[in-house]
């Protein structure tokens, strides 16, 4: 078993609280790590990895301190988000400098090139890769070693849909095997296509944890907002909240639209379309007036 | 305290970019005076000594250390590259000990190499003075190499930094100022150069024993406070 435990961590940078009290365990199988951008979760990851300490708390792995501890570095393989790759080099070049710091030879960097199907390009220079290229190199400089944990900061920004497949691919099998796999993204989509276990961090905090049922339920259950033009708003009005699941309908005269407020989120988008029917009432308009990302985050933090 | 892997990592970044143009260029300039000066006023051991010590050791030598020291580890750190290096299970020290003793060996090619061959061009070796100065080369590359590898590790303007004290202490100050010669390489490593040449056409405000000590202090200082930030270098994340 190798889990990677943190305990009450913090981490500041000067006046501003980048991770916020923090204390969760990340176990063998896929974990997405989940929140808008500027969350702390790269802040998180580099804790994990040993590049940053904690202000204040733990990050340990199996009970051994992560942070200045380079012999860590046997069971933990990273894939950081930056670019920067000793681009000079090419790709096989590149994993096998990886694999012999630590230790290792050819083979372990042949095996590891296999793995991510990169063997095709492996002999052109990384500054010719393309983004897609360049994520699965570094996945293979971080396999080398055959790592117990995979550590990953964005993997699948900029990737196209096929190598989004392809690594979300790699990444279920290296859960299945029993690797502790962490990676982080601000697209729940994503995370809930790989992550069997989610956790969600939200300006530092952390705010939910769980599966990706439970997330999504948490997200969908929210109260949603929309705005919406008919023929006739006054009616409209008065047959919605007939029904328990809006919540409250305010008639907005400057924008000449009704801002509902619904709470059961699937019963109302059946309820609107029917109640407008059967009264006759033409919608112009049905937009949901706070879908953000961002919003759905700070929805999940007060909760 | 040495890795073979992390010294051809730091020899191709050093020497494929375009930092390998300054090295080649300023050694070329070097031997091109050189000849010049030959051509103009022939074989005179006091202008030898003057070329040499004016241009080869106050500015040369320095400016070569700053771009081998600063460029063998600065760039890794500044677009984040050195993660590749951190994240094996490699003692701090040992990356720096091999980042300098790259550093060190390309100081040296590109320093004492071209000082000995314009030594060569003034004036055969007259009185010694190509082999001193490239005595002080060697050993100035020693220094040099391990300050500045210390300020690409602690700066990101390391560069900059190591450009206006090779230019302006070493060569200004280390030049004009009385006091400033004690705290330079420069004079250190002509105190060496003098028990070399013959006469006293090499000449340094530092004793030798003093020199010696404040060469391998500053060295072995440098190298070992380098090999500490490296430890706990933080890699700033995107955020």
């Amino acid at each position: 078993m190798t889990t990677i435990h943190i305990s009450h961590a913090s981490r500041w940078f000067g006046n501003v609280v980048a991770v916020n009290d923090i204390t969760m365990s990340i176990g063998p199988g896929v974990t997405g790590l989940l929140g808008p951008n500027g969350a702390g979760k790269s802040t998180l990851i580099n804790m994990m990895g040993g590049f940053l300490a904690p202000s204040t708390g733990t990050v340990t792995l199996d009970d051994r301190p992560i942070w200045r501890n380079e012999e860590i570095y046997q069971e933990i393989g990273i894939v950081p988000e930056r670019e920067a790759m000793y681009d000079f080099l090419t790709g096989r070049e590149f994993v096998v400098a990886n694999a012999e710091l630590h230790g290792l030879g050819k083979k372990a960097a042949q095996r590891a090139l296999a793995t991510v199907e990169m063997e095709y390009a492996q002999d052109r220079k990384i500054s010719t890769y393309s983004k897609g290229m360049r994520q699965r190199v570094k996945m293979a400089s971080a396999l080398v070693h055959d790592p117990a944990v995979l550590l990953l900061d964005e993997p699948f920004n900029g990737m196209d849909p096929r190598q989004r497949m392809h690594l979300m691919d790699l990444l279920r099998r290296m859960g299945a095997d029993g690797r502790t796999v962490l990676f982080s993204s601000h697209i729940l989509e994503e995370v809930e296509q790989l992550a069997s276990h989610i956790e969600v961090i939200v300006a530092g905090r952390h705010a939910a944890s769980g599966d990706f049922r439970r997330i999504r339920r948490l997200m969908t259950d929210r109260p949603h907002r929309y705005l919406v033009r008919s023929d006739d708003d006054r009616a409209l009005a008065a047959a919605l909240i007939a029904d328990p699941s809006t919540a409250g309908i305010e008639v907005d005269r400057a924008e000449g639209a009704l801002l509902i407020q619904a709470v059961d989120f699937g019963r109302f988008t059946q309820l609107l379309p029917r109640v407008a029917k059967e009264h006759g009432i033409r919608l112009l308009t049905v937009s949901p007036s706070d879908e953000s990302l961002e919003s759905v985050f700070s929805y999940l933090v007060a909760a | 305290m040495y890795d073979p892997t992390v010294a051809r990592l730091t020899y191709r970044a050093l020497l494929g970019r375009r930092r390998a143009l300054i090295l080649f260029s300023l050694p070329v300039l070097l031997i091109v005076i050189a000849s010049l000066v030959r051509g103009f006023t022939g074989v005179d051991d006091q202008v030898a000594a003057d070329v040499l010590g004016g241009f080869a050791l106050a500015t040369m030598v320095p400016l070569i250390g700053v771009i081998a020291g600063t460029g063998a580890i600065g760039p890794e750190i500044d677009d984040g590259s050195v993660v590749y290096l951190l994240s094996k299970p490699i003692k701090r020290p040992t990356i720096i000990v091999t980042k300098l003793i790259v550093a060190i060996a390309v100081t040296m090619a590109f320093s004492a190499i071209p000082t000995f061959v314009a030594g060569l061009i003034l004036n055969g070796n007259g009185q010694q003075v190509a082999i001193a100065y490239t005595v002080a080369a060697l050993v100035a590359s020693i220094a040099y190499a391990a300050l500045f590898l210390l300020l690409g590790t602690v700066s990101k303007h390391a560069v900059v930094f190591g450009l206006v004290y090779a230019l302006v202490w070493e060569t200004l100050f280390g030049s004009l100022v009385e006091g400033a010669r004690t705290l330079s390489v420069q004079q250190w490593s002509l105190a060496v150069a003098e028990r070399v040449a013959r006469g006293d056409l090499v000449s340094s405000d530092v004793g030798l024993p003093l020199a010696v000590a404040l060469l391998t202090g500053v060295t072995v200082l440098a190298t070992w406070y380098a090999g500490q930030k490296l430890r706990t270098l933080t890699l700033a994340g995107e955020e």
